[in-house]
Protein backbone atom coordinates (compact mmCIF):
# COMPACT_ATOMS: atom_id res chain seq x y z
CA UNK A 1 0.00 0.00 0.00
CA UNK A 2 3.18 2.36 0.65
CA UNK A 3 3.79 1.78 -3.11
CA UNK A 4 0.43 3.22 -4.47
CA UNK A 5 0.35 5.92 -1.76
CA UNK A 6 4.29 6.62 -3.64
CA UNK A 7 2.22 6.70 -7.30
CA UNK A 8 -0.75 8.67 -5.85
CA UNK A 9 1.32 11.58 -4.47
CA UNK A 10 3.35 11.09 -7.05
CA UNK A 11 0.92 11.58 -9.77
CA UNK A 12 -0.04 15.11 -7.68
CA UNK A 13 3.16 16.17 -7.63
CA UNK A 14 3.61 15.99 -11.28
CA UNK A 15 0.84 18.47 -11.50
CA UNK A 16 3.15 20.45 -10.29
CA UNK A 17 6.37 19.62 -12.33
CA UNK A 18 3.82 19.76 -15.41
CA UNK A 19 2.63 23.29 -14.92
CA UNK A 20 6.12 24.78 -14.47
CA UNK A 21 6.67 22.71 -17.61
CA UNK A 22 3.91 23.87 -19.73
CA UNK A 23 5.57 27.57 -20.85
CA UNK A 24 8.71 26.04 -21.28
CA UNK A 25 7.09 23.35 -23.63
CA UNK A 26 4.78 26.35 -25.27
CA UNK A 27 8.52 28.94 -26.47
CA UNK A 28 9.91 25.71 -27.41
CA UNK A 29 7.23 24.37 -29.63
CA UNK A 30 6.31 27.88 -31.30
CA UNK A 31 9.19 29.33 -31.64
CA UNK A 32 12.27 27.09 -30.58
CA UNK A 33 13.09 29.10 -28.19
CA UNK A 34 14.85 27.65 -25.23
CA UNK A 35 14.07 29.61 -21.84
CA UNK A 36 16.83 29.00 -18.84
CA UNK A 37 15.41 31.56 -16.98
CA UNK A 38 12.13 29.85 -16.79
CA UNK A 39 12.51 28.84 -13.64
CA UNK A 40 13.55 32.24 -12.03
CA UNK A 41 10.57 33.01 -13.70
CA UNK A 42 8.36 31.06 -11.77
CA UNK A 43 9.83 32.40 -8.53
CA UNK A 44 9.48 35.74 -9.75
CA UNK A 45 5.80 34.83 -9.88
CA UNK A 46 5.71 33.91 -6.62
CA UNK A 47 7.24 36.82 -5.08
CA UNK A 48 4.81 39.03 -7.49
CA UNK A 49 2.47 37.53 -5.82
CA UNK A 50 4.16 38.08 -1.68
CA UNK A 51 3.76 41.69 -2.65
CA UNK A 52 0.01 41.69 -4.00
CA UNK A 53 -1.11 39.74 -1.30
CA UNK A 54 1.25 42.33 0.87
CA UNK A 55 -0.30 45.27 -0.27
CA UNK A 56 -3.96 43.85 -0.93
CA UNK A 57 -4.24 41.20 2.01
CA UNK A 58 -5.38 39.12 -0.81
CA UNK A 59 -5.66 35.05 -0.77
CA UNK A 60 -2.73 33.97 -2.92
CA UNK A 61 -5.08 32.06 -5.06
CA UNK A 62 -7.09 35.14 -5.59
CA UNK A 63 -4.00 37.04 -6.19
CA UNK A 64 -3.84 34.93 -9.33
CA UNK A 65 -5.92 37.51 -11.09
CA UNK A 66 -3.07 40.11 -10.53
CA UNK A 67 -0.08 38.13 -11.18
CA UNK A 68 -1.32 36.35 -14.21
CA UNK A 69 -1.79 39.42 -16.08
CA UNK A 70 0.98 41.17 -14.65
CA UNK A 71 3.54 38.56 -16.02
CA UNK A 72 1.71 37.38 -19.01
CA UNK A 73 2.61 41.62 -20.30
CA UNK A 74 5.85 41.24 -19.14
CA UNK A 75 6.33 37.83 -20.97
CA UNK A 76 4.70 39.74 -24.04
CA UNK A 77 6.92 43.12 -23.52
CA UNK A 78 10.09 41.12 -22.85
CA UNK A 79 9.74 39.09 -26.23
CA UNK A 80 9.05 41.67 -28.42
CA UNK A 81 12.17 44.15 -26.56
CA UNK A 82 14.47 41.14 -26.21
CA UNK A 83 13.94 37.68 -27.13
CA UNK A 84 12.96 38.73 -30.46
CA UNK A 85 16.37 39.78 -31.78
CA UNK A 86 17.92 36.55 -30.53
CA UNK A 87 15.97 34.33 -32.39
CA UNK A 88 17.81 32.42 -35.06
CA UNK A 89 18.64 28.99 -36.30
CA UNK A 90 21.59 29.32 -33.80
CA UNK A 91 20.37 28.40 -30.14
CA UNK A 92 23.12 30.01 -28.32
CA UNK A 93 22.39 33.40 -28.19
CA UNK A 94 18.42 32.77 -26.89
CA UNK A 95 20.72 30.15 -24.25
CA UNK A 96 23.15 33.22 -23.23
CA UNK A 97 20.43 36.11 -23.09
CA UNK A 98 17.91 33.85 -20.90
CA UNK A 99 20.82 32.76 -18.92
CA UNK A 100 21.79 36.62 -18.32
CA UNK A 101 18.65 37.40 -17.09
CA UNK A 102 17.62 34.30 -14.66
CA UNK A 103 21.10 35.78 -13.04
CA UNK A 104 19.36 39.27 -12.96
CA UNK A 105 16.01 38.06 -11.46
CA UNK A 106 17.61 36.49 -8.73
CA UNK A 107 19.43 39.06 -7.92
CA UNK A 108 17.43 41.68 -8.30
CA UNK A 109 15.07 39.32 -5.72
CA UNK A 110 18.04 39.06 -3.71
CA UNK A 111 18.09 42.82 -3.03
CA UNK A 112 14.22 43.55 -3.48
CA UNK A 113 13.09 40.40 -0.88
CA UNK A 114 15.96 39.23 1.07
CA UNK A 115 17.48 35.54 0.91
CA UNK A 116 14.91 34.82 3.46
CA UNK A 117 12.31 31.66 2.72
CA UNK A 118 9.18 32.85 2.23
CA UNK A 119 5.22 30.68 1.86
CA UNK A 120 2.13 31.71 0.56
CA UNK A 121 -0.53 30.94 3.20
CA UNK A 122 -4.04 29.66 2.24
CA UNK A 123 -5.49 29.01 5.87
CA UNK A 124 -6.02 25.47 6.74
CA UNK A 125 -6.82 23.88 3.17
CA UNK A 126 -2.82 23.43 3.26
CA UNK A 127 -3.10 20.55 5.45
CA UNK A 128 -6.31 19.40 4.93
CA UNK A 129 -6.96 15.96 2.47
CA UNK A 130 -9.54 13.60 1.26
CA UNK A 131 -8.98 10.47 2.98
CA UNK A 132 -8.97 7.46 0.35
CA UNK A 133 -8.29 4.34 2.48
CA UNK A 134 -6.76 4.46 6.04
CA UNK A 135 -2.79 4.29 3.86
CA UNK A 136 -3.76 6.87 1.29
CA UNK A 137 -4.58 10.32 1.94
CA UNK A 138 -4.42 13.29 -1.18
CA UNK A 139 -4.25 16.68 0.37
CA UNK A 140 -6.56 19.30 -1.42
CA UNK A 141 -3.57 21.63 -2.39
CA UNK A 142 -1.63 18.77 -4.61
CA UNK A 143 -4.94 17.96 -6.05
CA UNK A 144 -5.77 21.47 -6.88
CA UNK A 145 -2.41 21.89 -8.64
CA UNK A 146 -3.23 18.79 -10.24
CA UNK A 147 -6.61 19.73 -11.44
CA UNK A 148 -4.83 23.34 -12.46
CA UNK A 149 -2.60 21.69 -14.61
CA UNK A 150 -4.60 19.36 -16.46
CA UNK A 151 -7.26 22.68 -16.99
CA UNK A 152 -4.36 24.78 -18.34
CA UNK A 153 -3.20 22.19 -21.02
CA UNK A 154 -6.63 21.17 -21.46
CA UNK A 155 -7.13 24.90 -22.32
CA UNK A 156 -3.96 25.44 -23.71
CA UNK A 157 -3.81 22.23 -26.12
CA UNK A 158 -8.05 22.94 -27.05
CA UNK A 159 -6.62 26.74 -28.14
CA UNK A 160 -4.00 25.18 -29.89
CA UNK A 161 -6.56 22.75 -32.10
CA UNK A 162 -9.03 25.23 -32.57
CA UNK A 163 -8.28 28.40 -32.75
CA UNK A 164 -6.91 30.77 -35.01
CA UNK A 165 -4.63 31.83 -33.09
CA UNK A 166 -3.78 27.79 -32.68
CA UNK A 167 -3.57 27.72 -35.96
CA UNK A 168 -1.09 30.47 -36.34
CA UNK A 169 0.48 29.34 -33.87
CA UNK A 170 1.46 25.68 -35.64
CA UNK A 171 1.79 27.51 -38.70
CA UNK A 172 4.39 29.58 -37.62
CA UNK A 173 6.24 26.32 -35.60
CA UNK A 174 6.23 24.73 -39.08
CA UNK A 175 7.59 27.50 -41.32
CA UNK A 176 8.03 30.97 -40.12
CA UNK A 177 8.59 32.44 -43.81
CA UNK A 178 5.81 30.98 -45.32
CA UNK A 179 3.27 31.82 -42.00
CA UNK A 180 4.53 35.04 -42.86
CA UNK A 181 3.05 35.08 -46.91
CA UNK A 182 -0.27 34.20 -44.68
CA UNK A 183 -0.09 37.81 -43.22
CA UNK A 184 1.04 36.68 -39.69
CA UNK A 185 3.11 38.67 -37.82
CA UNK A 186 5.77 35.89 -36.55
CA UNK A 187 7.38 38.51 -34.42
CA UNK A 188 3.99 39.66 -32.39
CA UNK A 189 2.86 35.89 -32.04
CA UNK A 190 6.00 35.44 -30.44
CA UNK A 191 5.32 37.73 -28.09
CA UNK A 192 1.95 36.11 -27.24
CA UNK A 193 3.26 32.90 -26.73
CA UNK A 194 5.69 34.24 -24.66
CA UNK A 195 2.83 36.13 -22.73
CA UNK A 196 0.95 33.00 -21.95
CA UNK A 197 4.04 30.97 -21.28
CA UNK A 198 4.52 33.62 -18.61
CA UNK A 199 1.20 33.23 -17.31
CA UNK A 200 1.45 29.89 -17.08
CA UNK A 201 4.84 29.80 -15.07
CA UNK A 202 3.29 32.16 -12.89
CA UNK A 203 0.45 30.50 -11.49
CA UNK A 204 2.98 27.19 -11.51
CA UNK A 205 5.42 29.58 -9.17
CA UNK A 206 2.46 30.83 -6.88
CA UNK A 207 1.46 26.96 -6.42
CA UNK A 208 4.97 26.01 -5.31
CA UNK A 209 4.78 29.02 -2.87
CA UNK A 210 1.46 27.57 -1.56
CA UNK A 211 3.11 23.78 -1.35
CA UNK A 212 6.47 24.70 0.16
CA UNK A 213 8.60 27.73 0.86
CA UNK A 214 10.92 29.18 -1.88
CA UNK A 215 13.17 32.00 -1.95
CA UNK A 216 15.24 34.02 -4.84
CA UNK A 217 17.40 30.96 -5.55
CA UNK A 218 14.97 28.51 -6.02
CA UNK A 219 14.64 28.81 -9.58
CA UNK A 220 17.26 26.55 -11.29
CA UNK A 221 15.92 23.32 -9.77
CA UNK A 222 12.50 24.46 -10.80
CA UNK A 223 13.87 24.42 -14.67
CA UNK A 224 15.66 21.78 -14.12
CA UNK A 225 12.47 19.71 -13.27
CA UNK A 226 10.44 21.16 -16.19
CA UNK A 227 13.27 20.14 -18.77
CA UNK A 228 12.58 17.19 -17.65
CA UNK A 229 9.29 16.79 -17.52
CA UNK A 230 9.42 18.48 -21.05
CA UNK A 231 11.88 16.10 -22.55
CA UNK A 232 10.37 12.80 -20.79
CA UNK A 233 6.74 13.86 -22.11
CA UNK A 234 7.84 15.07 -25.99
CA UNK A 235 9.17 18.65 -26.87
CA UNK A 236 6.74 20.76 -28.18
CA UNK A 237 3.86 18.29 -27.13
CA UNK A 238 1.27 19.72 -24.76
CA UNK A 239 -0.27 16.12 -23.76
CA UNK A 240 3.53 15.61 -23.77
CA UNK A 241 4.53 17.93 -21.07
CA UNK A 242 1.28 16.34 -18.71
CA UNK A 243 2.49 12.82 -19.07
CA UNK A 244 6.33 13.95 -18.32
CA UNK A 245 5.20 15.79 -15.35
CA UNK A 246 2.87 13.31 -14.09
CA UNK A 247 5.55 10.36 -14.65
CA UNK A 248 8.55 12.96 -13.39
CA UNK A 249 6.40 12.73 -10.16
CA UNK A 250 5.50 9.41 -10.02
CA UNK A 251 9.50 8.91 -10.07
CA UNK A 252 10.17 11.09 -7.33
CA UNK A 253 8.02 9.75 -4.87
CA UNK A 254 8.74 5.89 -5.95
CA UNK A 255 11.76 7.04 -5.42
CA UNK A 256 11.50 8.70 -2.22
CA UNK A 257 10.73 5.14 -0.61
CA UNK A 258 14.67 4.33 -0.97
CA UNK A 259 15.23 7.68 1.52
CA UNK A 260 15.32 5.15 4.96
CA UNK A 261 17.76 3.04 3.15
CA UNK A 262 19.68 5.77 0.43
CA UNK A 263 19.19 9.13 2.38
CA UNK A 264 17.74 12.34 1.60
CA UNK A 265 17.85 12.54 -2.68
CA UNK A 266 17.29 9.44 -3.91
CA UNK A 267 13.70 10.22 -5.05
CA UNK A 268 15.19 13.17 -7.66
CA UNK A 269 18.12 10.64 -8.14
CA UNK A 270 14.88 8.18 -9.66
CA UNK A 271 13.92 11.50 -11.69
CA UNK A 272 16.82 11.78 -13.10
CA UNK A 273 17.63 8.73 -14.14
CA UNK A 274 14.05 7.91 -15.88
CA UNK A 275 15.04 11.46 -17.51
CA UNK A 276 18.14 9.85 -18.83
CA UNK A 277 16.03 6.25 -19.65
CA UNK A 278 13.65 8.04 -21.70
CA UNK A 279 16.48 10.67 -23.50
CA UNK A 280 18.45 7.31 -24.16
CA UNK A 281 15.89 5.59 -26.02
CA UNK A 282 13.50 8.07 -26.99
CA UNK A 283 15.07 11.25 -27.66
CA UNK A 284 12.15 12.84 -29.45
CA UNK A 285 9.52 12.23 -25.84
CA UNK A 286 7.52 9.60 -25.51
CA UNK A 287 4.91 11.95 -27.39
CA UNK A 288 6.79 14.50 -28.96
CA UNK A 289 7.18 14.48 -33.36
CA UNK A 290 9.84 12.55 -34.49
CA UNK A 291 13.02 15.26 -34.85
CA UNK A 292 13.16 16.04 -38.35
CA UNK B 1 -4.30 49.92 -65.84
CA UNK B 2 -0.96 49.28 -64.33
CA UNK B 3 -1.24 47.40 -60.87
CA UNK B 4 2.76 46.46 -60.62
CA UNK B 5 5.21 49.09 -61.51
CA UNK B 6 9.00 47.57 -60.84
CA UNK B 7 11.98 50.32 -61.90
CA UNK B 8 15.66 49.61 -61.17
CA UNK B 9 15.22 46.67 -59.18
CA UNK B 10 18.73 45.25 -57.36
CA UNK B 11 18.04 42.24 -55.03
CA UNK B 12 20.51 39.33 -53.87
CA UNK B 13 21.83 37.25 -50.82
CA UNK B 14 24.54 38.35 -48.73
CA UNK B 15 27.33 39.45 -51.07
CA UNK B 16 25.73 37.93 -53.87
CA UNK B 17 23.29 39.77 -56.46
CA UNK B 18 21.32 38.31 -58.53
CA UNK B 19 19.33 41.09 -59.78
CA UNK B 20 20.48 43.40 -61.37
CA UNK B 21 18.18 46.67 -62.40
CA UNK B 22 14.95 44.95 -63.07
CA UNK B 23 12.58 46.68 -65.06
CA UNK B 24 8.87 45.10 -65.10
CA UNK B 25 5.05 46.59 -65.48
CA UNK B 26 2.21 44.29 -64.75
CA UNK B 27 -1.43 44.99 -66.04
CA UNK B 28 -4.32 44.74 -63.95
CA UNK B 29 -6.02 41.27 -65.00
CA UNK B 30 -2.97 40.08 -67.35
CA UNK B 31 -0.90 37.04 -66.82
CA UNK B 32 2.85 37.74 -66.93
CA UNK B 33 5.10 34.48 -67.57
CA UNK B 34 8.35 34.90 -66.40
CA UNK B 35 10.63 32.63 -67.94
CA UNK B 36 14.10 31.70 -67.59
CA UNK B 37 17.05 29.25 -67.01
CA UNK B 38 17.93 28.22 -63.57
CA UNK B 39 19.47 30.32 -62.09
CA UNK B 40 18.11 33.48 -63.67
CA UNK B 41 16.82 35.06 -60.73
CA UNK B 42 12.68 34.45 -61.71
CA UNK B 43 12.18 32.71 -57.37
CA UNK B 44 14.07 35.95 -56.39
CA UNK B 45 11.86 38.44 -58.13
CA UNK B 46 8.89 36.67 -57.12
CA UNK B 47 10.71 36.23 -53.43
CA UNK B 48 11.32 40.46 -53.45
CA UNK B 49 7.88 41.07 -54.86
CA UNK B 50 6.40 38.98 -51.37
CA UNK B 51 8.87 39.99 -49.16
CA UNK B 52 10.92 37.63 -48.35
CA UNK B 53 13.66 38.81 -49.85
CA UNK B 54 14.46 42.83 -49.23
CA UNK B 55 15.94 45.03 -51.91
CA UNK B 56 18.58 46.13 -52.48
CA UNK B 57 17.80 49.06 -55.08
CA UNK B 58 14.48 50.43 -57.13
CA UNK B 59 11.23 50.79 -56.42
CA UNK B 60 8.02 48.11 -56.63
CA UNK B 61 4.97 50.40 -56.89
CA UNK B 62 1.98 48.43 -56.20
CA UNK B 63 -1.62 50.36 -57.27
CA UNK B 64 0.24 53.56 -56.70
CA UNK B 65 2.12 52.99 -53.28
CA UNK B 66 6.05 51.64 -53.14
CA UNK B 67 6.01 48.25 -51.07
CA UNK B 68 9.57 47.94 -51.62
CA UNK B 69 10.10 48.52 -47.69
CA UNK B 70 6.75 47.05 -46.30
CA UNK B 71 7.30 43.77 -44.50
CA UNK B 72 5.69 40.38 -45.76
CA UNK B 73 2.82 39.94 -43.60
CA UNK B 74 1.67 43.01 -44.71
CA UNK B 75 1.60 42.51 -48.42
CA UNK B 76 -0.45 39.88 -48.11
CA UNK B 77 -2.92 42.78 -46.87
CA UNK B 78 -2.46 45.09 -49.73
CA UNK B 79 -3.67 41.83 -52.03
CA UNK B 80 -0.02 40.00 -52.87
CA UNK B 81 -0.16 36.25 -52.49
CA UNK B 82 2.95 34.23 -53.43
CA UNK B 83 2.84 29.73 -54.47
CA UNK B 84 5.94 29.28 -53.19
CA UNK B 85 8.89 27.25 -54.72
CA UNK B 86 8.04 23.64 -53.41
CA UNK B 87 4.44 24.30 -52.23
CA UNK B 88 5.65 24.91 -48.54
CA UNK B 89 2.58 23.55 -46.77
CA UNK B 90 2.07 24.21 -43.08
CA UNK B 91 2.78 19.80 -42.29
CA UNK B 92 0.97 19.98 -39.20
CA UNK B 93 -1.94 21.43 -39.92
CA UNK B 94 -4.97 19.59 -42.27
CA UNK B 95 -5.69 20.71 -45.59
CA UNK B 96 -8.62 22.72 -44.07
CA UNK B 97 -6.75 24.48 -42.08
CA UNK B 98 -4.18 25.37 -44.38
CA UNK B 99 -6.63 26.66 -46.77
CA UNK B 100 -8.04 28.93 -43.98
CA UNK B 101 -4.68 29.93 -42.79
CA UNK B 102 -4.48 31.83 -45.90
CA UNK B 103 -7.41 33.70 -45.42
CA UNK B 104 -5.17 34.74 -42.03
CA UNK B 105 -5.03 39.19 -43.57
CA UNK B 106 -8.91 38.61 -43.51
CA UNK B 107 -9.32 40.76 -47.15
CA UNK B 108 -13.01 40.27 -48.61
CA UNK B 109 -13.41 38.80 -51.74
CA UNK B 110 -14.89 36.31 -53.99
CA UNK B 111 -12.87 33.32 -53.09
CA UNK B 112 -13.63 30.92 -49.83
CA UNK B 113 -13.64 27.37 -49.09
CA UNK B 114 -16.38 26.76 -51.74
CA UNK B 115 -14.77 28.89 -54.21
CA UNK B 116 -11.50 27.30 -53.86
CA UNK B 117 -12.94 23.57 -54.02
CA UNK B 118 -14.95 24.67 -56.97
CA UNK B 119 -11.91 25.11 -58.83
CA UNK B 120 -9.83 22.46 -57.22
CA UNK B 121 -12.72 19.60 -56.95
CA UNK B 122 -10.09 16.92 -56.19
CA UNK B 123 -9.02 18.50 -52.67
CA UNK B 124 -12.30 18.37 -51.32
CA UNK B 125 -12.58 14.43 -50.05
CA UNK B 126 -9.35 15.11 -48.81
CA UNK B 127 -9.76 18.60 -46.36
CA UNK B 128 -9.33 16.72 -43.10
CA UNK B 129 -6.31 14.57 -43.99
CA UNK B 130 -2.76 16.14 -42.65
CA UNK B 131 -1.35 17.85 -45.78
CA UNK B 132 1.63 15.90 -45.27
CA UNK B 133 0.17 12.93 -46.65
CA UNK B 134 -0.79 15.04 -49.83
CA UNK B 135 0.47 13.90 -53.68
CA UNK B 136 2.95 16.21 -55.41
CA UNK B 137 -0.19 17.36 -57.64
CA UNK B 138 -2.78 17.87 -54.60
CA UNK B 139 -0.45 19.81 -52.75
CA UNK B 140 0.29 22.19 -55.53
CA UNK B 141 -3.87 22.64 -55.81
CA UNK B 142 -3.78 23.50 -52.21
CA UNK B 143 -0.88 25.89 -52.43
CA UNK B 144 -2.82 27.95 -54.83
CA UNK B 145 -6.12 27.51 -53.10
CA UNK B 146 -4.62 28.83 -49.59
CA UNK B 147 -2.72 31.75 -51.80
CA UNK B 148 -6.62 32.21 -53.53
CA UNK B 149 -8.22 32.19 -49.83
CA UNK B 150 -6.44 35.91 -48.72
CA UNK B 151 -8.14 36.69 -52.26
CA UNK B 152 -5.37 38.81 -53.86
CA UNK B 153 -5.22 40.91 -56.16
CA UNK B 154 -1.60 39.72 -57.91
CA UNK B 155 -0.90 35.88 -57.29
CA UNK B 156 2.41 35.06 -57.89
CA UNK B 157 3.19 31.60 -58.95
CA UNK B 158 6.60 29.82 -58.64
CA UNK B 159 7.50 26.74 -60.78
CA UNK B 160 4.16 25.34 -60.68
CA UNK B 161 5.05 22.44 -62.69
CA UNK B 162 7.80 21.60 -60.62
CA UNK B 163 8.43 17.86 -60.26
CA UNK B 164 4.74 16.87 -61.07
CA UNK B 165 3.89 14.14 -63.89
CA UNK B 166 2.32 15.65 -66.95
CA UNK B 167 -1.20 15.26 -66.33
CA UNK B 168 -1.15 16.98 -63.47
CA UNK B 169 0.71 19.72 -64.87
CA UNK B 170 -2.09 20.15 -67.11
CA UNK B 171 -5.14 20.12 -65.06
CA UNK B 172 -3.29 22.81 -63.08
CA UNK B 173 -2.65 24.76 -65.96
CA UNK B 174 -6.44 24.27 -67.13
CA UNK B 175 -7.63 25.48 -63.87
CA UNK B 176 -5.36 28.92 -63.43
CA UNK B 177 -7.74 30.95 -66.39
CA UNK B 178 -10.10 30.63 -62.98
CA UNK B 179 -7.41 32.52 -61.17
CA UNK B 180 -8.17 35.42 -63.88
CA UNK B 181 -11.68 35.24 -64.36
CA UNK B 182 -11.75 35.70 -59.91
CA UNK B 183 -10.32 38.79 -60.44
CA UNK B 184 -6.76 38.42 -59.46
CA UNK B 185 -3.81 39.40 -61.71
CA UNK B 186 -1.24 36.16 -62.51
CA UNK B 187 2.35 36.36 -62.28
CA UNK B 188 3.60 33.25 -63.28
CA UNK B 189 7.62 31.75 -63.09
CA UNK B 190 8.34 28.67 -64.96
CA UNK B 191 10.85 26.63 -66.70
CA UNK B 192 8.70 24.72 -68.59
CA UNK B 193 8.10 27.50 -71.54
CA UNK B 194 6.05 25.84 -73.25
CA UNK B 195 3.14 25.58 -70.57
CA UNK B 196 4.23 28.88 -69.31
CA UNK B 197 3.53 31.03 -72.94
CA UNK B 198 0.16 28.52 -73.48
CA UNK B 199 -1.49 30.66 -70.67
CA UNK B 200 -0.06 33.99 -70.65
CA UNK B 201 -1.01 37.32 -72.47
CA UNK B 202 2.30 38.55 -72.08
CA UNK B 203 6.11 37.21 -71.48
CA UNK B 204 9.45 38.56 -69.60
CA UNK B 205 12.46 36.04 -69.98
CA UNK B 206 15.84 36.61 -67.33
CA UNK B 207 19.06 35.81 -68.23
CA UNK B 208 21.70 36.23 -65.24
CA UNK B 209 19.63 38.23 -63.20
CA UNK B 210 18.44 40.89 -65.75
CA UNK B 211 15.45 41.23 -68.50
CA UNK B 212 16.89 39.59 -72.10
CA UNK B 213 13.38 39.37 -73.62
CA UNK B 214 10.13 41.06 -73.11
CA UNK B 215 6.38 40.90 -75.07
CA UNK B 216 3.46 38.97 -76.04
CA UNK B 217 3.79 35.72 -76.80
CA UNK B 218 2.43 35.74 -80.37
CA UNK B 219 4.64 38.47 -81.04
CA UNK B 220 7.97 37.21 -80.53
CA UNK B 221 9.57 34.67 -82.75
CA UNK B 222 10.65 31.00 -81.09
CA UNK B 223 14.16 31.26 -81.63
CA UNK B 224 13.92 35.49 -79.90
CA UNK B 225 12.81 33.45 -76.82
CA UNK B 226 15.70 30.88 -77.05
CA UNK B 227 18.14 33.18 -77.60
CA UNK B 228 16.76 35.22 -74.33
CA UNK B 229 16.48 32.34 -73.00
CA UNK B 230 20.31 30.63 -73.08
CA UNK B 231 22.15 34.03 -73.74
CA UNK B 232 22.54 32.96 -77.48
CA UNK B 233 22.52 35.30 -80.42
CA UNK B 234 19.19 36.06 -81.65
CA UNK B 235 19.89 34.82 -84.86
CA UNK B 236 20.21 31.74 -83.87
CA UNK B 237 17.11 30.44 -84.70
CA UNK B 238 17.75 27.08 -82.44
CA UNK B 239 14.29 25.69 -80.86
CA UNK B 240 13.45 26.64 -77.18
CA UNK B 241 13.05 23.46 -75.54
CA UNK B 242 10.09 23.04 -72.64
Amino acid sequence: MEWLNAIVQGIMLGGLFALFATGLSLAFGVMRFVNLAHGDLAILGAFVAVSVISATGLNPFVSLVIVVPVMLAAGYALQLGAFNFTISPDPLPSILVTFGLGIVIQNVLLETYSADSRGLDVGSIEIESIRVTDAIAIGWIPLITLVVAVTVLGALQLMLSRTSLGRAFRAVSDDPPTARLMGINDRNLYAVAMGIAFATVAVAGVFLGIRQSFGPLDGPAQLLYAFEAVVIGGLGSVWGTLVGGLLLGVAHTVGGQFEVTYGYGSGPLVGHLVFLVVLATKPSGLLGRRAE
Amino acid sequence: MTLLEVRGLDAGYGDFQALFGIDVDVAVGETLAMIGANGAGKTTFLRVLAGQVPAWAGSIMFDGTDIAHVKAHRRVGLGIALVPEGRMLFGSLTVRENLIIGAHAGRSGRWNIDTVLDVFPLIRPLLDRPSQVLSGGEQQSVAIGRALMSNPRLILLDEVSLGLAPVVVKSLYDALPALSEGGATVLLVEQDIGQALAVASRLVCLLEGRVSLEGRPDGVARSDITAAYFGLPASSGTEASS
